[in-house]
């Protein structure tokens, strides 16, 4: 199998959903002659030609608003949303338009667009080129939402995402874009994991840890610093928090007795929350302690000199390890 | 052929300044743009717009009226406004794709909606009814001017294949301010897309006069966008048919986006909830009661020899059974079992869903005993 990076094997995904139907288009702005400004679509303008890889004006609204007339027409638009922070001036036509048009017809329109948004933070960016809008999109039915965290699940799910019925907002770690790992390319879609399944990215004992994104590379590091001290983490990596599969979740919590979750995003009513609450309520007896997140704090996205202190790193997220195991950590002095 | 509004406001300030075909009261003026595109409309044609137009206002009647009874949670009235939206779905192919706003029961009903599908959703049964795919016609939009844009996403759908169908945007004056409908312009015109802009300029939105909004006339902002426009007078059904006939064949023949702006007036309330009595005066109500569109066409009907008892007996009884059936929809209506509260969210299975859809089940599941006792 080649190794390639997350971005081409993006790329390649998208080459060959839009080699397998003439009815895939690209659209967004710079994702033409300048191949996206992540170079994601490189090619594909010359290789499928204008008509199918479109430059739109800069609108984010009229992007995806302009989608959901050319799926209405029967195309299956992947629209790019150049930089997380940018994709709110499109949130009315996702979460009123792209979300719930399936609803309102009762089924009669189905709207198979794939929103590509370049995601989170840790790469040194400029104001809103950082964001973490996950849990606006997961709050919002008719949604699909997935994250990736290597080269294999961006190519496999970024074309499961485009064949999928459903809108799929769908995120690009940026931090992972150089990441490399090898990607089975000619594996055939329909034989791989569907696009909502959970995948245990590393076997544990002790704690089960959940993240997505990025920030599974994170936890995998810290799994393996925890392994030193004779803790064993399971590290979940969730691929979709628009269904999460609570099939996998919930299995390894009753395994473990123990969950922390971590993602970039704010604290406050995030993915975590969620998925702590949801845990509680299926696995409440399973459970040995509290659950813990282990969040960025919940501020505007910080300056990238400071962003360091705001995503959660290897440390933190032992020191939330040690909280669920009752050892000695950074609130042992705190009243809580 | 494109004409656009010049950038003289004052001559457009005039309520009576728009292209007219039929003055208001009801006599025919010539006007050497327009005229070409309805020399073919000819006694029976016109008979015909003006019974669309009549079982419009029956149609909104009968609306307003079943929310006034309690049958409907709201109505959005159209009185006023059938000139322009019979004439321009009328001049639309069946396969042109039309995307209406919440208010545009005319075309809905040119477009062979069913009785239900013009109550339902105002019941809260259900949020649409028909398919659109049949229609040619999305669901009645609320989001104030986003169907814009997918009107111009559906036209480049048409353009990449080929096809000659236009996308028709409605819209209404309050919507010009939305961001939606000026990036619809931006796109539709980059892309030269088969498209047409129907703003309804029933001068209020809501509340708030057509100055709030804009300044100028609507009409003359498409040209700022590149794309040609048309300032007609919304309540002449003869004109609006002419200017739609134009801007079709402008998209049709690959020129790219038209746009209309109807001058017309919204007689009755924004919608049912609301009192037009607080902010604006009846003198103006009066002033436009005597440009009635339908009062018009009558009149000019029956100077042509095209209108009489036998042909208005005719008229209302095809208002009358389709509002009857209305009725009937709206008071017959089942309402869904609750189960379906959770159906169609998604086009394929979702765990997070059919989990909910089993616990709910369970749940009413336990008041099955109460049921059948």
């Amino acid at each position: 199998m080649p190794e390639m990076t997350m971005g081409k094997a993006l790329g390649a995904g998208l080459r060959q959903a839009m080699a397998d139907d003439d009815r895939v288009l690209i659209m967004g702005e710079d994702v033409g002659r300048l191949g996206g400004v992540f170079r994601i679509t490189d090619g594909l303008l010359d290789e499928f030609g204008a008509a199918r890889v479109i430059d739109t004006p800069l609108a984010e609204s009229g992007i995806v608003g302009t989608a959901v007339g050319l799926a209405l027409r029967g195309f299956r638009p992947v629209v790019e949303i150049q930089f997380d922070g940018f994709v709110y001036p499109a949130f009315d036509q996702i979460v009123c338009q792209v979300a719930k048009l399936h609803y309102r017809t009762g089924g009669k329109v189905r709207l198979p667009i794939t929103i590509r948004i370049p995601w989170a933070g840790g790469v040194g960016a400029a104001e809103h080129h950082s964001e973490s809008p996950e849990a606006y999109f997961v709050h919002t039915a008719g949604l699909r939402v997935v994250a990736v965290s290597n080269p294999q699940d961006a190519y496999t799910m970024l074309r499961q995402a485009i064949a999928s019925d459903d809108p799929v907002i769908f995120f690009e770690p940026k931090r992972l874009y150089h990441a490399k790992g090898e990607v089975d390319l000619a594996g055939h879609v329909a034989d791989a994991a569907p696009l909502g399944l959970a995948r245990v990215v590393r076997e544990g004992t002790d704690v089960t840890l959940l993240t997505y994104g990025a920030q599974v590379t994170t936890a995998m590091d810290a799994a393996t610093a925890a392994e030193d001290d004779g803790i064993s983490i399971e590290v979940i990596d969730l691929r979709s928090l628009s269904p999460v599969d609570y099939r996998t979740v919930t299995a390894s919590v009753r395994k473990t007795g123990r969950v922390v979750v971590t993602h970039e995003a704010a604290r406050e009513a995030g993915v975590g929350a969620e998925l702590i609450a949801s845990v509680t309520e299926k696995c409440f007896h399973y459970l040995e302690s509290a659950p813990v997140r282990v969040t960025g704090h919940d501020i505007p996205y910080p300056p990238a000199k400071l962003e360091r202190h705001h995503l959660p790193d290897l440390d933190r997220i032992l020191d939330a390890v040690d909280r669920v195991l009752d050892r000695p950590h950074s609130l042992s002095e705190v009243a809580q | 052929m494109t004409y656009t509004p010049t950038t003289d406001t004052a001559q457009h300030t005039d309520l009576d300044a728009p292209l007219q075909l039929l003055t208001p009261e009801g006599e025919r003026r010539h006007d050497a743009r327009l005229e070409p595109w309805i020399a073919d409309l000819d006694a029976e044609a016109l008979q015909g717009l003006y019974r669309d137009m009549a079982i419009a206002r029956r149609v909104d009647a009968e609306g307003v009226a079943l929310q006034r009874q309690g049958q409907l949670g709201l109505w959005a009235p159209a009185q006023g406004q059938e000139a322009i939206q019979i004439a321009s779905a009328r001049a639309c192919r069946p396969d042109d794709f039309l995307f209406p706003s919440y208010r545009e029961l005319g075309v809905l009903l040119v477009r062979g909606a069913a009785p239900a599908d013009l109550v339902l959703s105002w019941r809260g049964e259900v949020l649409s009814t028909y398919d659109p795919h049949e229609l040619h016609a999305a669901p009645p939009q609320i989001i104030i001017g986003a169907q814009a844009l997918h009107a111009v996403g559906y036209a480049m759908g048409v353009q990449r294949d080929g096809g000659d169908q236009v996308a028709v945007a409605y819209f209404g004056d309050g919507a010009t301010s939305q961001g939606d409908v000026n990036e619809a312009m931006v796109f539709g015109s980059s892309f030269g897309a088969p498209v047409v802009f129907v703003c309804s300029n029933n001068q209020w939105a809501i509340s708030e006069p057509v100055t709030v909004q804009s300044k100028f006339p609507i009409a003359g902002r498409a040209p700022g966008f590149g794309i040609p426009s048309l300032r007609v007078d919304g309540n002449d059904v003869l004109a609006c048919t002419a200017a739609m006939r134009w801007a079709l064949d402008h998209a049709r023949r690959g020129e790219g986006p038209a746009f209309l702006e109807a001058v017309t007036y919204r007689m009755g309330p924004h919608t049912t909830s609301d009192d037009p009595t607080r902010y604006r005066d009846s003198a103006e109500l009066e002033k436009w009661r005597t440009r009635d569109p339908l009062l018009r066409l009558e009149a000019h009907l029956r100077e042509i020899d095209a209108f009489d008892d036998a042909f208005r007996a005719d008229v209302d009884a095809d208002a009358l059974s389709y509002t009857t059936q209305m009725r009937a929809a709206a008071v017959g209506a089942t309402t869904r079992p609750p189960l379906a509260l959770l159906d169609s969210v998604y086009a394929e299975p979702h765990t997070g869903i059919d989990e909910e859809r089993e616990h709910f089940a369970a749940y009413l599941a336990g008041f099955a005993d109460e049921e059948t006792r």
